[in-house]
């Protein structure tokens, strides 16, 4: 999605951190530049800070004295939520027990002083556009919890918000279900096209929905980027093994070359250092003959998936790797093997840490 | 046969403390229609006693249900706003004044009544009307009202709930009027029965509270029973049981209704 043909608003949030009043750092003071129509995902394990950035977007925390929310350039810092514009999905959905399907979409309609017509075509559209026909007069507690989910998307929508806020939408929902409305929810969002900012713990809704992923630890933001940039080029271990499979390998590299038990693989450059840190991902890994290869171990487990087989190395490197191949080659365990690993798609991350 | 013999047995035990708690009063209903409870109900039946306490106690149990539905005002105007600033706000301040609200329930109405004298007893004005009494049924009231409607509030997650609506550009009065007061209405119905019920029946600090022009029913009742017949005071409680049985049925079918929606 071209960003300039997007809806919203451009959203800026410069150096904010959030202390809580017991003292607790929920957030480092952090940057982001969200561009008009994006949908930047902020990924993290629970406690990462990723909720705390969302609510102070949304303006349902403060940030600490320094930070600063603009929209569209303008300074939204000390607005309330309720004048910020904004549509929100809880992950609880926050649907209101006491309206029906069309009263809880039409709202945020009514508050705005919609005319009762133009509300009930506005709210008809939405019922339509998420699939809900049908459910309008129910009562919330008669919905499932993919029906609520639907109902709390539209409630948000409904108001033409500036900018979407998600909060964790879908982890309330069983595993199938999720992985359904997550495909639904992207082309959602793509077709609406407004600025989108949305939480979650889960790798693949960062990688399906995100624009850009912020990868978000301890309350600071490990890495932002584009779902290709977080998985090929992780800045450091952190990240690398949070998405996606890692193989993370401690190894002296000399001219080049990381000195591992069962051989010398090339990387890209000719470096040295004594103690190097890389990251091969598994689907990097080929077998081959052991003859000629630069790198040779022994396979140690077979799973077959499927689509593909994992295979557990012992003796390539300083520990077990572990190699996605495919499901036609025969792999018997105890057997020697070549590994084939392209000097790009080995990874050197930062030592530390 | 064993499971039948042991049911049997709970059945009369439960039905004899039943009747230990059930025969007094009716004993006591039983009286306010005697003609002369000494010589027992073969003096004959009569409705007299009923009149003359209706007449003798009329304005007491106007001014009951005056002071009980106005308590019911206040506690309804200040206290579900309170239960929601106090849950929306939480933190220590907010528990501490909910723990302050929650006092007068530890202190004996005795000593509430005591403090309302020895602070406002200087405005006879004051002292002399029925709103004297008001303030201290509110005082002894507001944490049953406070307390059920927070009760409710801890089980719907309200403050997701004000949150949302916030989102949707609603204003905390808004957000009061359209979202919290309907879905804490199970908790304002179970505070109001509570409320209006123990004002209703309210003695020790009204005791203290009232002036001859300001009695209310239970005082009108401890009234009759030290300087009237035994019948009189018989009847009376008759009286309150026919005033205040229907309005708790009343209130509990409402209740009962409003939870099964």
């Amino acid at each position: 999605m071209n960003a300039a043909a997007g809806h919203g608003v451009s959203v800026l949030v410069g150096n904010c951190g959030k202390t809580f009043a017991d003292g607790t750092r929920a957030l480092e003071p952090a940057s982001l530049d969200i561009a008009r129509g994006e949908t930047l995902v902020l990924l993290g394990p629970s406690g990462c800070g990723k909720t705390t950035m969302l609510r102070i977007i949304a303006g349902l925390e403060a940030p600490d004295p320094g930070g600063k929310v603009l929209f569209d350039g303008k300074d939204m810092t000390a607005v309330p939520i309720e004048r910020r514009n904004v549509g929100m999905v809880f992950q609880s959905y926050a649907l209101f027990p006491n309206m029906s399907v069309a009263d809880n979409i039409g709202y945020g309609l009514k508050i705005r002083g919609v005319k009762k017509d133009e509300r009930a075509a506005r709210v008809a559209e939405l019922v339509a556009l998420t699939n809900i026909s049908g459910l309008e007069s129910r009562r919330i507690d008669q919905l499932s919890g993919g029906q609520r989910q639907r109902v709390a998307l539209a409630r948000a929508v409904a108001i033409r918000p500036g900018i979407l806020l998600l909060d964790e939408p879908l982890t309330a929902l069983d595993a199938a279900l999720r992985e359904r409305l997550r495909g639904e929810l992207n082309r959602l969002l793509r077709a609406l096209g407004i600025t989108t900012i949305y939480v979650t713990h889960d790798q693949a809704e960062a990688m399906e929905l995100g624009d850009r992923i912020v990868v978000m630890r301890n309350g600071a933001i490990a890495q932002i980027g584009s779902p290709r940039e977080i998985y090929f080029t992780p800045q450091n271990r952190f990240v690398a093994e949070f998405i996606g499979a890692a193989n993370i390998i401690e190894a002296p590299l000399e001219n080049g070359h990381l000195v591992l038990p069962g051989g010398r693989q090339p990387i890209d450059g000719n470096a040295s250092q004594p103690g190097a840190v890389a990251m091969i991902r598994p689907e990097t890994i080929g077998i081959v003959s052991p003859a000629n290869a630069p790198l040779s171990g022994t396979i140690d487990s077979v799973s077959f998936i499927g689509d593909r087989q994992r295979l557990i190395i012992s003796a390539a490197a300083d520990r077990p790797l572990t190699v996605d191949a495919p499901n036609t080659i025969r792999a018997t365990i105890g057997e020697r093997v070549g590994l084939s690993i392209a000097p790009d798609a080995v990874r050197l991350l930062p030592p530390d840490n | 046969m064993r499971d039948r013999l042991i049911f049997a047995s709970q059945l009369v035990f439960t039905l004899l403390v039943a009747a230990f708690l059930v025969v007094p009063a009716g004993l006591s209903i039983v009286a306010g229609v005697t003609v002369n409870y000494f010589r027992g109900i073969q003096s004959g039946v009569t409705l007299q006693w009923v009149a003359q306490v209706w007449e003798l106690y009329a304005g007491t149990i106007a001014l009951s249900f005056l002071i009980a539905f106005a308590t019911l005002a206040v506690t309804l105007l200040a206290g579900v706003p309170a239960a929601y600033a106090l849950h929306v706000r939480g933190g220590r301040l907010s528990r501490a004044i909910e723990e302050l609200i929650t006092l007068p329930l530890a202190i004996p109405g005795l000593a509430i009544a005591l403090a309302l004298l020895l602070t406002y007893g200087g405005f006879s004005e004051f002292r002399r009307s029925w709103l004297f009494i008001l303030v201290g049924h509110v005082v002894f009231t507001m944490p049953f009202m406070v307390r059920s409607v927070m009760a409710v509030f801890g089980t719907l997650d309200i403050r997701t709930l004000d949150e949302g609506a916030a989102s949707l550009g609603a204003s905390p009065w808004r957000r009061f009027r359209d979202v919290i007061v309907p879905n804490a209405v199970p908790g304002i119905l179970a505070g109001s029965l509570m409320v209006v019920t123990l004002s209703l029946g309210e003695f020790n600090l009204t005791w203290m509270l009232h002036t001859p022009l300001t009695k209310t029913l239970p005082i009108g009742l401890a009234d009759s029973y030290a300087s009237m017949r035994l019948e009189v005071a018989s009847a009376y409680t008759l009286i309150f049981f026919i005033m205040i049985i229907p309005l708790l049925v009343a209130m509990q079918m409402f209740a009962d209704r409003e939870q099964a929606r």
